[in-house]
C-alpha cells in the first residue's frame, strides 16, 4: 500500500524538557520522523518546548513551535496551522497524553485532525490496565500469556481490601497514566501501601492505581514490535534485563538480544507480542511489550505495553540498526514494511527481523550524589538520569565496555582490593538489595568465593549472567597470578573487555605502559559493523563497534576526516545540549564548501538516546566508550583509512575535554582551542594572570589546606563565601556559607581537607546579577553569540537558574563591558571556537566567575533564540575558517551579533526542569527542592515571545507547573527577603489573589497594606480562633495555587528550616508551583500579568525569522 | 588458565581460521554454511537438512540454554561440523537436562570455537558456500595446513550429493491425529523434522511417515487424503525417484503439500530446474511475501538450492498452469509454487518453524482446506447433512 494521498500536513508533538524517564531518545525519534515526513513532501508542524533539540532546528519542520506542550498551547497551534493529522507516538508519554487531552476536549474533532499512528482507543486499551488484562487473557491459551493477578483501586480503602484479595504483601502499586512508572513502587506492609498508593492516586490523572501480585525476581524481557497498515508485524529486537523484575527497566542493565531463552520460549513471547499489538489495535508503528518469565517454571506474565515509540525503541534502534521511529513515521502515512527499504543493506526490505552477531549491553547512569538524602534502592520507579550502551562480540566485552562508557570513577570492575579482605556473607547480604553499584558487589562476592547458586539465590540474576561475571573474574585471577603479561593472556583479557587501565591496575603499571606493550605486540581491536542481518547482506552504512577479533571492516577513504567526540551518557550537567552541538558540527563539516566537497565526519559516542548516534547523522559512526584508550584506537583506525584533519573535543562537554591532553600527548591533532589553552582556563593561577593582564576582576578567593587556613581566608575576603572541594568539577559539593560556624560545619560534614585535597574559598557575591555569555572567537574577531541574564541571583547554579536573552535589565554600556571582557579572555586564553564565560555584576563591578573554552549547555538555547548556528560556526572556525568568511558565506549574520539584538527582538526565557519528584528519602518523603550552587536540573524549556512576562509565563507552562491567573498565594519568606517580597505580593493582591502567609510574613505585609490570612506553620501550635489546618495540610488539599517560600538561613533555627522543607516537598508532591527566590517571584508576577492581560499567542520560529527579516 | 585444545578450520579456497576445539575432537570435512538464527540451536543441529554441512552460527553465544528432551527435531544431531564464537560454560534453563558441548561430544560432532564467525560469514557471503574442514588433529593444527586443504579439495562437493538414504526413516511409522482423525496423509520423509507431523496432527491429520524410497504403490497403500514431502539435505537434482513418485501423485490429483526439498520436488515434477544459491538462506528472519494476499510473513529458512521459475505470470506444466505463490523479499528467490487449477502447492521455507516464527503456520490449514475441497463428501459430512 503506497503513501496516503489524503494527508498533506502532519502535526508532530515532541516530548518537551528532558526529565528522568524521558530524555533525548525522543529528540532522536522525533527528528527521524520529521525528516521522513518532509522527504515525503508532507508539511510538518512541530511543537516542542525544548530548545536543545535537533528536531526544533528550523530546517526539520515547516513550522516549528517552541511552545509549551499543553492542550491550550497545542490547540492554538492547531487552530493556526490546521494540520490534517496528528502523530503523537514519537514524543513519549508527554505527546501521547497531550493527544489524548486534545481528543477528550473535542479539539481534534473540531479542527478535523486525524490521529495517526495510534488511535485514542488503542492508546487507552494499551494503557488501561483492566482492558489490557482482558486483551492478554483473550489470547490463545496455548501461548500461556497471563497477567499478574491484580485489582484496580480508586481509594485507599479499596487498596487495603485489594491486598487481602491478592493474598497479602508484598504488592506492586502502579498508578495509571503516568510516565516512566512515576509513582509506582513495591509495598511490603501497610505503611508502604499508604505512602505509595496514596501518592499514586494523586499522581494518576484518573485517580486510579493498580495493585498486583509480586513477580519480583522473575526474568524480565522486552520485545520491540512494528506493525503496518497491512497487518505485517515484525519483532525488531528482544531485550533481556540483567536485573530481574523489581528494578525499572530504565534502571536495569539490559542486554540485546535475549540471552537465556530457547527458541520455543522466544517464539511464545513473539506470538504473544503479535497477538497483543493486533488486539490493542496499534494500527501502525512501534510499540514495546514487557514480559516476566518465572525462572523455575517458565510461566509468562505480560507486564505492560507502550503503544508508542519509547526509550527502549531508541535502544533497540541503535542495537540493531533498524530505525524504529523512521519506519514508524513511514508506516503512519500508509507505507507497508515491504515497500520501505532497509537503509543499511539498501537492497533488502524493512519487513524482516534484525538478527545480531554481537551483544549489546546498556547500563544506567545515576545521580544519587546530587541527592544525598535520596534512597538509592532501585525499584519500579525510574531514577537513572542517563545510560551508556556498548557493543561487543560477546557479553563480557560488551559489559566491560559499557561500564567504562559510564565515565564514573569506580564503575569498572576492580581487583585491587585483596580478596582476603572481602567478607562473602556480608556481600551476599548486601547484593539482595538492588542499588547502583550492586554489580561490583556481586563481582566481589564471587571473588570472595560465593557460588553462582548463592548469587542467584540472593539476586535472582540469571545463572548464565552470573557465570559470565565469574568468567571475567577468572580472567582477572589469571592476570593477577601470571608471572608476566603474555600475548596470549593479553589477548584473552581484551576479548573479555578488559581496558588498558584495568589491566594496569591489576598488573601494577600505568594504562599508558599497557597500551605501549599492547601496541608492540600488535594487539589492537578491529571494527565490525552493525548491519541488521549478521553479515548475510553487505552493509552500506559504516556503523562500527570495536572488538578484539580478527577482521576489520573500516573502508579506506579519500576525504580528510574530522572526528567529533560526543558527550557520553546523559548526566545532570551534561546532556542533550552537548549532543546538539556535536550534531551541528557534523552537519556543518559534512557540508563545508571545501575542495573535497566537505569533510568525512566521524562521530564517536556511547549514548544510545542521542541523535549523534543515529547512523544517519555522521558519515561514519563509532559506537564506542569515550575513554582515551577507545578514542585512540578509533583515531588509529581512521588514520589507517585515510587522511585525518583532526579531532574536535570542545563540543561534547567535559568528557572529550578531559581527553584532550592525553590525545595531544599521543600525537593526535586537536582542532580548535588547543589543550594548553584549555588547561590555562582551568588552572586558577594562570587564568588569574590572564584576567589581571586584561584588567578584569574576579571574586577574591583562596585555597585552604586546613580549617584554620580556610577560616583565615574567609575572614580576609569576608563572608559570605562559596566553598568547594578543589578536586571535583561541576559544582559538586559546593556550598555558600555565611559565618564561621557553618564553615566549620561544612568542612567537617561535606569534605575532607588536607594539603592534597585543599578546599577553595571564594567570595560569594550576594545580590549580584549573574550573566552567562557564549561567544565565538577565531583569533582575531569575536562574535558574541548571546548574553543571558539570570533571573535567580548568583549562588544558584547557572544550569538551574532561569535566564533571559536578550538580557532584560542590562544596558548597552554593560553589554559593551561584557563584550570587551569576553574578547580579552578569548584572546588571552587562545580560544579557537566557542567560549562560555560566567560573569557577575555586583555594585557595578563586572566580576569574571569562570571561563570554559568549550561549547556550553546554553549553546542550543542561544542558537535557537538568535537563529544563529553557533556550534556549526564553531566547527568551521576550528577547521581554520574565519568569522569574516562565515559572515560572507551567510552561516553567520553579515553584520552585528547576538550581543546587539534589535530593541524589538523577541525575548527568550530558559527555565530549568528539576527532578525532585523522582527522589524519595529513606523515610519516604521527597527530597528538598531548594536551588543551590550544585546543579540538579535535568532539562530545560524555552519560552519565546515579544515581552519578558509572556515569555516567562510560557517557560513556566512548559517547564512543569504553569502559573495561576487567580486563586490563593501562600507566602513565607526569610527575613532577608521580606523587603523584596512586598511589592510583588502587593501586586498579586491587587490582581485579586487571596494572600495566605505565615505570621511573620503576614505582619510585614499588613504594615505595607496587604491583608493576608495567617496560616499555621507545621511546627506551630494551633492558634485559638484561627483555623486549625497547617499550610502543609492546605497544600495537600490542593487549596493553594502558588507557593512562595524562600529558604531561611541557618540562624533561623531548625524548625523554620524544617517548615520550609515540608512546604516545598508537599508542593512537589502535589504539583503546585513553588517559587524559592524573590527574583523568581518578580518574574512570576510579570508572567501572571501577561497571562491575565493579553491573549498569549503562538508563533513559529520560521515566522519569527520572517519578522526579523522584514524589520531589517 | 585452563589450556584449550587448538582447532583449525580450513576453507577450500585456502583461508584458515584458528580457534579452540568444541564438542568432539577429530577431523570433519563438509560444505560450510552459515545460519543467522539467534535462538534455536538445538532444533538447527537436529534438523536433517543440515546433513553434509558444517554450520557456522552467526550468533556469538551458543549453548546458553543447554539442551532438553523436547526440542529435538529428529533422533540425532545431523550437522557434520559446528563453528561458534563463544560457547556457553554452563546451561541456564528450567527445561535443560544437558549441556550442548556434552551432546556434541557424545554424538561425535567436531566443532571449533573462538573463531571470528563474522569474518567467516562475510567470506562465505562474498565467495559462496564451499567445502571446508575442521580438525583438532595435531597433524593439522600446526602452521602447515596444506595437507588438510588437500583433503578438503579432494572431498565431494554439495552439487550432485544425495543424503536421503542417511536421513530418511528406515521403516514407515504413524503419527496419530490429535483428537478426531479427519484426514490421512502420506508424508515422504526426505529428512523430516519432528514438528512437521506434529503441526499436521494438531489439525486432525493422521500422518503416515514413509521412507524416501517409497513407491507410488506404497503411498497409495495408506489411502491418503493428501501427500506431503518434507525438507531434506543434498542436491534436489539427484532425487529422481522422489520426483517420479510425485508425478504419479499429481497425475492422480491427490492433494499435495511440500516443504523445502518438497518444494524443489514439486518444481522438478512440474518440469522446472533447480539451482544452487551462492550462500543460501539459513535463518529465522527471512521475509516472504504471499503473492495472493500481499502479506509478508517472517519465515524460518534453510535451503541452499532454489526452484527456477518465472516470478510473474504462470508457467505451463504437464499438470496444467502453475505459478509462483511466494517470493523471498530479500533477493526475489522463489519461495513457493502452486498449480493454478490443481491441488498441489509447496513452499521453500519452513511453516513448521522449530526454530523460527509461527507466521506461516496457516499453510497447514491451507493443506487441510485443499484436502477438504478435494475429498469426496466425507462420511461425517454426510452424517451432518442428514
Amino acid at each position: 500500500m503506497p503513501k496516503r494521498t489524503d494527508i498533506s500536513s502532519v502535526l508532530v508533538i515532541g516530548s518537551g524538557p528532558i526529565v528522568i524517564g524521558q530524555a533525548c531518545e525522543f529528540d532522536y525519534s522525533g527528528t527521524q520522523a520529521c525528516r521522513v515526513l518532509r522527504e515525503e513532501g508532507i508539511r510538518v508542524v512541530l511543537v516542542n518546548s525544548n530548545p536543545a533539540t535537533i528536531m526544533t532546528d528550523p530546517e526539520f519542520a515547516d513550522a516549528t513551535y517552541v511552545e509549551p506542550i499543553t492542550p491550550e498551547f497545542v490547540e492554538k497551534v492547531i487552530a493556526k496551522e490546521r494540520p490534517d493529522a496528528l502523530l503523537p507516538t514519537l514524543g513519549g508519554q508527554t505527546a501521547l497524553n497531550a493527544a489524548i487531552a486534545l481528543d477528550k476536549a473535542g479539539i481534534l474533532e473540531k479542527y478535523g485532525v486525524e490521529l495517526i499512528g495510534a488511535s485514542v482507543e488503542a492508546i487507552e486499551k494499551g494503557e488501561n490496565r483492566e482492558t489490557f488484562k482482558r486483551i492478554v487473557e483473550s489470547l490463545p491459551k496455548e501461548w500461556g500469556a497471563e497477567v499478574a493477578r491484580s485489582v484496580i483501586c480508586h481509594t485507599m480503602d479499596e487498596c487495603l481490601a485489594g491486598v487481602d484479595e491478592l493474598g497479602g504483601y508484598p504488592v506492586v502499586v502502579r498508578p495509571s497514566f503516568t510516565m516512566g512508572g512515576s509513582g509506582s513502587g513495591l509495598a511490603f506492609d501497610e505503611d508502604d501501601l499508604h505512602r505509595i498508593a496514596g501518592s499514586g492516586l494523586a499522581l494518576s490523572p484518573t485517580t486510579e492505581v493498580l495493585l498486583e501480585e509480586s513477580i519480583l525476581g522473575w526474568k524480565e524481557y522486552e520485545l520491540e514490535v512494528m506493525r503496518d497498515t497491512a497487518d505485517n508485524v515484525v519483532i525488531v529486537c528482544s531485550i533481556e534485563n540483567f536485573d530481574p523484575v523489581g528494578v525499572h527497566t530504565g534502571d536495569s542493565i539490559t542486554v540485546a538480544p535475549a540471552m537465556t531463552l530457547t527458541d520455543v520460549e522466544y517464539q511464545r513471547l513473539r506470538d504473544i507480542s503479535l497477538g497483543v499489538i493486533r488486539e490493542v489495535g496499534v494500527d501502525t508503528g512501534g510499540c514495546n511489550i514487557q514480559f516476566a518469565v518465572d525462572p523455575e517454571t517458565g510461566r509468562i506474565v505480560v507486564i505492560e505495553m507502550n503503544p508508542r515509540v519509547s526509550r527502549s525503541s531508541a535502544l533497540a534502534s541503535k542495537a540493531t540498526g533498524f530505525p524504529i521511529a523512521k519506519i514508524a513515521a513511514k508506516v503512519a502515512i500508509g507505507y507497508t514494511l515491504d515497500e520501505i527499504p532497509n537503509d543499511i543493506t539498501r537492497e533488502t526490505p524493512a519487513s524482516f527481523e534484525p538478527t545480531l552477531d554481537y551483544v549489546v549491553v546498556k547500563v544506567p547512569r545515576f545521580a544519587f550524589e546530587k541527592f544525598p538524602a535520596a534512597d538509592s534502592t532501585l525499584t519500579t520507579h525510574m531514577k537513572s538520569v542517563g545510560e551508556a550502551m556498548a557493543i561487543g562480540r560477546n557479553f563480557t566485552e560488551a559489559l566491560q565496555k559499557a561500564l567504562r562508557s559510564l565515565e564514573r570513577p569506580g564503575a569498572e570492575f576492580d581487583w585491587s582490593k585483596d580478596w582476603v579482605d572481602l567478607d562473602k556473607d556480608a556481600l551476599i547480604e548486601d547484593v539482595r538489595r538492588p542499588y547502583d553499584g550492586r554489580l561490583k558487589a556481586v563481582m566481589d562476592a564471587l571473588r570472595a568465593g560465593a557460588t553462582a547458586e548463592e548469587i542467584f539465590e540472593a539476586t535472582r540474576i540469571d545463572p548464565w549472567f552470573v557465570d559470565q561475571l565469574a568468567l571475567i573474574n577468572e580472567v582477572a585471577t589469571d592476570l593477577i597470578a601470571a608471572p608476566e603479561l603474555t600475548p596470549a593472556l593479553l589477548r584473552r583479557a581484551k576479548r573479555h573487555g578488559f581496558s588498558d587501565a584495568q589491566l594496569g591496575r591489576i598488573r601494577g603499571m600505568s594504562a599508558d605502559v599497557v597500551r605501549g606493550v599492547r601496541h608492540a605486540l600488535g594487539v589492537r581491536p578491529v571494527y565490525k559493523t552493525v548491519d541488521t542481518c549478521a553479515a548475510e547482506f553487505a552493509a552500506k552504512t559504516p556503523y562500527h563497534y570495536s572488538s578484539y577479533d580478527e577482521e576489520t571492516e573500516v573502508e579506506p577513504r579519500e576525504k580528510p576526516a574530522v572526528i567529533v567526540l560526543g558527550s557520553g551518557p546523559n548526566r545532570i550537567g551534561q546532556g542533550i545540549e552537548f549532543d546538539y552541538s556535536c550534531v551541528h558540527a557534523v552537519q556543518a563539516l559534512s557540508a563545508a564548501p571545501n575542495e573535497w566537497g566537505g569533510y568525512e565526519t566521524v562521530m564517536v559516542n556511547c549514548n544510545p538516546e542521542t541523535v549523534s548516534t543515529d547512523y544517519d547523522t555522521a558519515d561514519r559512526l563509532y559506537f564506542e566508550p569515550l575513554t582515551l584508550e577507545d578514542v585512540l584506537e578509533v583515531v588509529h583506525a581512521e588514520q589507517q583509512a585515510g587522511p585525518l584533519a583532526g579531532v574536535i573535543v570542545q563540543l561534547g562537554g567535559q568528557t572529550p575535554l578531559g581527553l584532550a591532553a592525553g590525545l595531544e600527548a599521543a600525537g593526535v591533532p586537536i582542532v580548535g582551542t588547543q589543550p594548553s589553552a584549555i588547561d590555562l582556563a582551568e588552572e586558577r593561577g594562570a587564568f588569574g594572570q590572564v584576567l589581571e593582564g586584561a584588567g578584569l576582576a574576579a571574586p577574591r578567593s583562596g585555597m585552604a589546606t586546613t580549617f584554620e587556613h580556610a577560616k583565615h581566608i574567609a575572614e580576609e575576603i569576608g563572608y559570605p563565601v562559596l566553598v568547594r572541594p578543589s578536586y571535583v568539577l561541576g559544582g559538586r559539593g559546593m556550598e555558600i556559607v555565611y559565618d564561621e560556624q557553618t564553615l566549620g560545619d561544612y568542612i567537617s560534614r561535606a569534605t575532607e581537607i588536607t594539603p592534597e585535597r585543599p578546599v577553595l574559598v571564594d567570595k560569594f557575591l550576594d545580590d549580584a546579577i549573574e550573566i552567562d555569555v557564549d561567544a565565538l572567537y577565531d583569533g582575531t574577531e569575536l562574535f558574541l553569540g548571546g548574553v543571558m541574564e539570570h533571573i535567580e541571583e548568583a549562588g544558584v547554579h547557572s544550569g538551574d537558574s532561569a535566564c533571559a536573552l536578550p538580557p532584560i535589565t542590562l544596558g548597552d554600556l554593560e553589554i559593551d563591558r561584557i563584550r570587551a571582557a569576553t574578547e580579552a579572555i578569548a584572546s588571552g586564553v587562545g580560544v579557537r571556537g566557542l567560549v562560555n564565560i560566567q560573569f557577575a555584576l555586583s555594585s557595578d563591578i563586572l566580576y569574571v566567575i569562570e571561563a570554559n573554552p568549550r561549547a556550553s549547555r546554553t549553546v542550543p538555547f542561544v542558537s535557537k533564540a538568535t537563529a544563529t548556528p553557533l556550534a556549526k560556526a564553531a566547527a568551521r572556525i576550528m577547521l581554520g575558517e574565519s568569522i569574516a568568511e562565515l559572515r560572507e558565506e551567510g552561516l553567520l549574520p553579515a553584520e552585528g551579533d547576538g550581543g546587539r539584538l534589535p530593541d524589538d527582538a523577541p525575548i527568550a526565557v530558559k527555565e530549568a526542569v528539576m527532578p525532585f519528584n523522582r527522589f524519595r528519602t529513606y523515610e519516604g518523603t521527597y527530597v528538598d527542592t531548594l536551588l543551590g550552587p550544585e546543579m540538579r536540573s535535568t532539562g530545560e524549556v524555552m519560552g519565546f515571545d515579544t515581552t519578558f512576562g509572556t515569555a516567562f509565563a510560557k517557560s513556566q507552562a512548559g517547564a512543569q507547573n504553569g502559573l495561576p491567573t487567580s486563586g490563593k498565594v501562600f507566602v513565607s519568606v526569610a527575613n532577608r527577603d521580606k523587603r523584596h517580597m512586598v511589592f510583588p505580593i502587593k501586586r498579586l493582591a491587587d490582581l485579586g489573589f487571596e494572600i495566605l502567609a505565615t505570621s511573620g510574613t503576614a505582619v510585614v505585609l499588613a504594615r505595607n497594606g496587604v491583608q493576608a490570612t495567617v496560616i499555621r506553620k507545621l511546627h506551630e501550635d494551633p492558634i485559638p480562633g484561627r483555623e486549625p489546618s497547617t499550610i502543609v495540610d492546605r497544600i495537600r488539599e490542593q487549596d493553594v495555587e502558588l507557593i512562595v517560600n524562600t529558604p531561611h538561613g541557618i540562624s533561623a533555627g531548625s524548625n523554620a528550616r524544617l517548615d520550609g522543607y515540608e512546604i516545598r516537598t508537599a508542593a512537589v508532591a502535589e504539583g503546585i508551583p513553588c517559587i524559592t527566590t524573590v527574583q523568581g517571584l518578580a518574574a512570576a508576577v510579570q508572567g501572571i500579568e501577561a497571562l491575565r492581560e493579553q491573549r498569549v499567542e503562538v508563533r513559529s520560529l520560521q515566522e519569527w525569522a520572517e519578522l526579523s527579516r522584514t524589520d531589517a | 588458565m585452563t589450556e584449550s585444545t587448538p582447532a583449525v578450520l580450513v576453507l577450500e579456497d585456502g583461508r584458515v581460521f584458528r580457534g579452540e576445539s568444541y564438542g568432539a575432537t577429530g577431523t570433519t570435512i563438509a560444505e560450510v554454511v552459515f545460519a543467522t538464527g539467534m535462538t534455536g540451536y538445538q532444533e538447527t543441529l537436529t534438523d536433517p537438512s543440515y546433513r553434509g554441512q558444517i554450520v557456522v552460527m552467526t550468533a556469538p553465544h551458543i549453548g546458553n540454554t543447554g539442551v532438553n528432551d523436547e526440542d529435538f527435531e529428529s533422533r540425532r544431531v545431523w550437522v557434520d561440523g559446528y563453528v561458534v564464537r563463544d560457547p556457553a560454560r554452563i546451561r541456564s534453563s528450567w527445561r535443560a537436562n544437558g549441556t550442548l558441548d556434552d551432546l556434541l561430544a557424545e554424538q561425535g560432532v567436531v566443532g571449533i570455537s573462538a573463531v571470528d564467525t563474522r569474518a567467516l560469514t562475510r567470506h562465505l557471503r562474498e565467495r559462496g558456500t564451499m567445502r571446508a574442514a575442521i580438525s583438532t588433529d595435531p597433524a593439522h593444527t600446526g602452521a602447515d595446513t596444506s595437507s588438510l586443504l588437500a583433503l578438503v579439495t579432494e572431498a565431494p562437493s554439495m552439487e550432485g550429493s544425495n543424503f536421503l538414504a542417511d536421513v530418511t526413516t528406515p521403516e514407515p511409522y504413524v503419527v496419530p491425529a490429535v483428537g478426531e482423525r479427519r484426514f490421512t496423509v502420506a508424508a515422504i520423509d526426505l529428512g523430516i523434522k519432528g514438528m512437521t507431523p506434529r503441526r499436521m496432527a494438531e489439525r486432525g491429520i493422521e500422518v503416515h511417515v514413509l521412507p524416501a524410497t517409497s513407491s507410488i504403490d506404497d503411498v497409495l497403500a495408506v489411502e491418503p487424503d493428501g501427500v506431503f514431502m518434507s525438507n531434506g539435505p543434498g542436491d534436489p537434482a539427484t532425487a529422481d525417484h522422489v520426483v517420479g513418485v510425485l508425478r504419479e501423485v499429481l497425475e492422480r490429483r491427490i492433494p499435495y503439500f511440500g516443504i523445502c526439498l518438497g518444494n524443489q520436488m514439486l518444481g522438478r515434477a512440474l518440469g522446472r530446474g533447480t539451482y544452487k544459491l551462492r550462500y543460501g538462506h539459513r535463518g529465522i528472519n527471512q521475509p516472504v511475501q504471499d503473492r495472493t494476499t500481499g502479506k509478508v510473513e517472517i519465515t524460518s529458512q534453510n535451503h541452499g538450492f532454489a526452484v527456477d521459475a518465472p516470478l510473474e505470470g504462470t508457467f505451463e506444466t504437464p499438470f496444467g498452469d502453475a505459478r509462483v505463490t511466494h517470493v523471498g523479499l530479500n533477493d526475489d528467490v522463489v519461495e513457493g509454487i502452486a498449480l493454478v487449477d490443481g491441488p498441489a502447492f509447496s513452499v521453500q521455507y519452513h511453516p513448521e518453524a522449530a526454530a523460527g516464527p509461527h507466521d506461516a503456520a496457516y499453510l497447514f490449514d491451507r493443506f487441510v482446506q485443499l484436502m477438504d475441497e478435494s475429498a469426496a463428501p466425507h462420511p461425517s459430512d454426510e452424517k451432518a447433512s442428514a
